[in-house]
């Protein structure tokens, strides 16, 4: 196990390397530059900012020395944020927006599974209906439109919970519901296929016909084959929640990476944009990783070498 | 063969039905047998015969819907199973009675060590401390043949050939000591010689422990070669039973002797085995009268209006139809019609 994810990461490698070139072009084919504002700047004055930074230099030489720099896990600075680097901005934000990431997971598979057993338990039954019908508006709900709505609802018309922030604990409660409720949704889904799936196999006919409780049937024999779709999505969906978080972070006022991942773009800070979107290739690749090792560890008909 | 003592397990006319988009399905179809106490009772039928639904809707391991008990009796020592609660059915099975089935690549977890497989079985049922059933569970592993078998308690069910793997499932099985084995076509998907082993293992095992033993299979050698009594199934109902000896030497039924015809005769120079005409009947739709009669080379004008009633067979006009000698066991009874011996067909064969 140790050599196999000793591999993957080595193979990470050249995929981080094609992230970073593409960025790095890519952000430098958009029209405009970090140092362009309403009033533009006296030219002896840019002429500085750019040799400061080194934007004078040919666009060969400036990919080589930030490829250098990578090397030694060095971002660079901000051009927008002074005096702060790109590694300074995403070790603060980050772990808020990791927090927050948690425990939308930790929402969307309490929901997910526990309403995905009873859909499959009871297929065809309004208890099936009705969870499969509450998980379809789920999915089809946008963040945008159920953040507010729950805030509506559960801050302003009862005065439950804080309307925004990033102090208390009950600050997590909302902003995690709105980022979690749709993967919840997809979850249940998946939970109530891989169950259902499951449940028609011999060897659930075999635990039964030995006398196991039916809460043992379930939870020991069931569910283990039954959740590793979930499993699958899982690389995916923490990649997405902790990436996605942008409008959540907006809506609820948290100070996570989210924000400064799309502001970058819009000021064309190009260290920023370069770092942020390579930090989040590496925590996508690192999810998938451990998502696949989850899965060799689930089900040990799944060996990697 | 009458014992006036109760019977382990009494079958009274039960009835099964599966309640379908396509009409109600009789898959069994007012069955009555009893078990004996040690005894080996063969149930051999086509697929789809009712052979499994039977021992399945006994144990309530049916999925109903579709599956619905119209009526019918199993009594376990006097206690009724079908109409048991959920939760003292759940005490017999496994416990009173065991069972295996035909596919061993797919009856075993294969997320779950087959250790824990075993153990849970035996704490399901028994106060017991988890190092102690680990122990008994370990015999009995090495007691059906396990080599090594307190290593394979720590595999996988996918690192064990087939035939192991239906080993694993009988020590299973046995671990609590079942007065019952009921074994769904143990050997149908192993190789023949595996399935020589595989039946030897269920015979002596049997004899250890003492147990009554249903041996549910399509194939007629098998039956024969383990059976105190046979069971034959069409369409839901017993056709034909009596013991393996009676049967074979004077099939009373057109369908118990189309099976017996259509086993492979080592002797014979033919290059095809002979096989039953037409498949067995849609369930939802069965025809008036006789249900094998459509496909039945004896059948008569009157085969398709009544369904014939039980009959026992006369001892005196029992034609010889030379059964294989050597499928009939050494020391099994030749007396003809023995008073066990009861069919349904109109016919005279």
């Amino acid at each position: 196990m140790a050599a196999y994810a000793l591999k993957r990461l080595v193979g990470a490698v050249p995929v981080l390397w094609i992230v970073a070139t593409l960025t790095f072009f890519m952000i430098r084919l958009a029209p405009g530059g970090p140092f362009d504002q309403d009033k533009s700047l006296p030219p002896d004055i840019l002429k500085n900012i750019e040799a400061k930074y080194h934007l004078d230099e040919p666009l060969g030489a400036q990919y080589l020395r930030y490829m250098g720099s990578l090397l030694v896990l060095d971002l660079g600075p901000s051009f927008k944020y002074a005096n702060r680097t790109v590694n300074e901005i995403i070790a603060a934000a980050f772990p808020v927006s990791l927090e927050l990431a948690f425990w939308a997971i930790l929402v969307a598979l309490t929901l997910g599974i526990g309403a995905g057993i009873i859909a499959a338990l009871y297929p065809a039954t309004w208890k099936d209906h009705g969870v499969m019908s509450l998980a379809m508006v789920g999915v089809c709900t946008p963040n945008f439109v159920l953040g507010p709505l729950l805030v509506l609802v559960f801050s302003l018309t009862t005065g439950w919970l804080p309307v925004a922030g990033w102090e208390t604990a009950q600050d997590r409660i909302l902003p995690a519901l709105t980022l979690g409720a749709i993967y919840a949704a997809y979850i249940a889904r998946l939970t109530r296929g891989g169950m259902m799936e499951v449940l028609r196999q011999d060897y659930i006919r075999t635990a039964r016909a030995k006398g196991l409780p039916e809460r043992v049937v379930i939870l020991r024999h069931a569910l283990r084959g039954g959740i590793l779709p979930t499993v699958s999505f899982l690389g995916p969906a923490i990649a997405g929640i902790a990436t996605g978080s942008l409008v959540i972070e907006l809506i609820f006022d948290i100070p996570g990476l989210g924000r400064f991942f799309v502001q970058s773009a819009l000021n064309r800070d190009y260290t920023m944009v370069m770092g942020t979107a390579l930090f989040y290739a590496v925590f996508i690749l690192a999810m998938n990783i451990l998502v696949d090792i989850a899965y060799a560890w689930l089900d040990p008909r799944v060996r990697y070498d | 063969m009458e014992k006036t003592e109760e019977k382990l397990l009494d079958i009274q006319d039960l009835r099964v039905h599966f309640h379908t988009r396509h009409g109600v399905v009789k898959a069994v179809d007012g069955v009555s047998f009893g078990l004996e106490r040690g005894e080996v009772l063969g149930i051999v039928g086509e697929s789809g015969s009712g052979k499994s639904v039977t021992c399945l809707s006994v144990l309530g391991l049916l999925p109903a819907p579709p599956a619905r008990i119209e009526s019918g009796r199993a009594l376990l020592a006097g206690r009724d199973l079908l109409t048991l609660d959920a939760e003292s059915l759940r005490r017999v099975r496994g416990k009173s009675i065991s069972m295996i089935f035909q596919e061993p690549m797919t009856s075993l977890n294969p997320y779950l060590k087959i250790g824990v497989q075993l153990v849970e079985t035996l704490r399901a049922h028994e106060a017991i401390a988890a190092e102690a059933a680990r122990a008994r569970a370990i015999r009995m592993l090495d007691r059906v043949g396990i080599a090594d078998a307190g290593i394979r308690m720590d595999g996988y069910p996918h690192e064990l050939s087939g035939g192991m793997r239906q080993r694993v499932m009988i020590a299973m099985a046995l671990l609590t000591q079942p007065d019952i084995l009921i074994a769904d076509e143990p050997t149908t998907a192993l190789d023949v010689t595996i399935q020589a082993q595989i039946l030897e293992l269920i015979r002596e095992l049997k004899a250890e422990f003492g147990m009554a033993v249903i041996l549910i299979s399509h194939a007629m050698g098998v039956v024969a070669e383990m059976s105190d009594r046979i069971l034959v199934m069409y369409a839901g109902r017993v056709v034909e039973q009596g013991n393996p000896g009676e049967i074979f030497r004077h099939p009373a039924h057109p369908y118990t002797k189309a099976l017996i015809d259509s086993m492979p005769n080592p002797n014979a120079s033919a290059d095809r085995l002979p096989a039953i005409a037409g498949t067995p009947p849609d369930l939802a739709r069965l025809p008036a009268g006789c249900a094998f009669a459509p496909r039945c080379g004896f059948a008569r004008p009157v085969c398709r209006e009544t369904d014939p009633d039980e009959r026992t067979r006369p001892a005196s006009e029992t034609p010889a139809l030379g059964a294989p000698e050597a499928l009939t066991r050494p020391g099994s009874p030749t007396r003809s019609a023995e008073p066990g011996h009861a069919f349904r067909c109109h016919v005279d064969i």
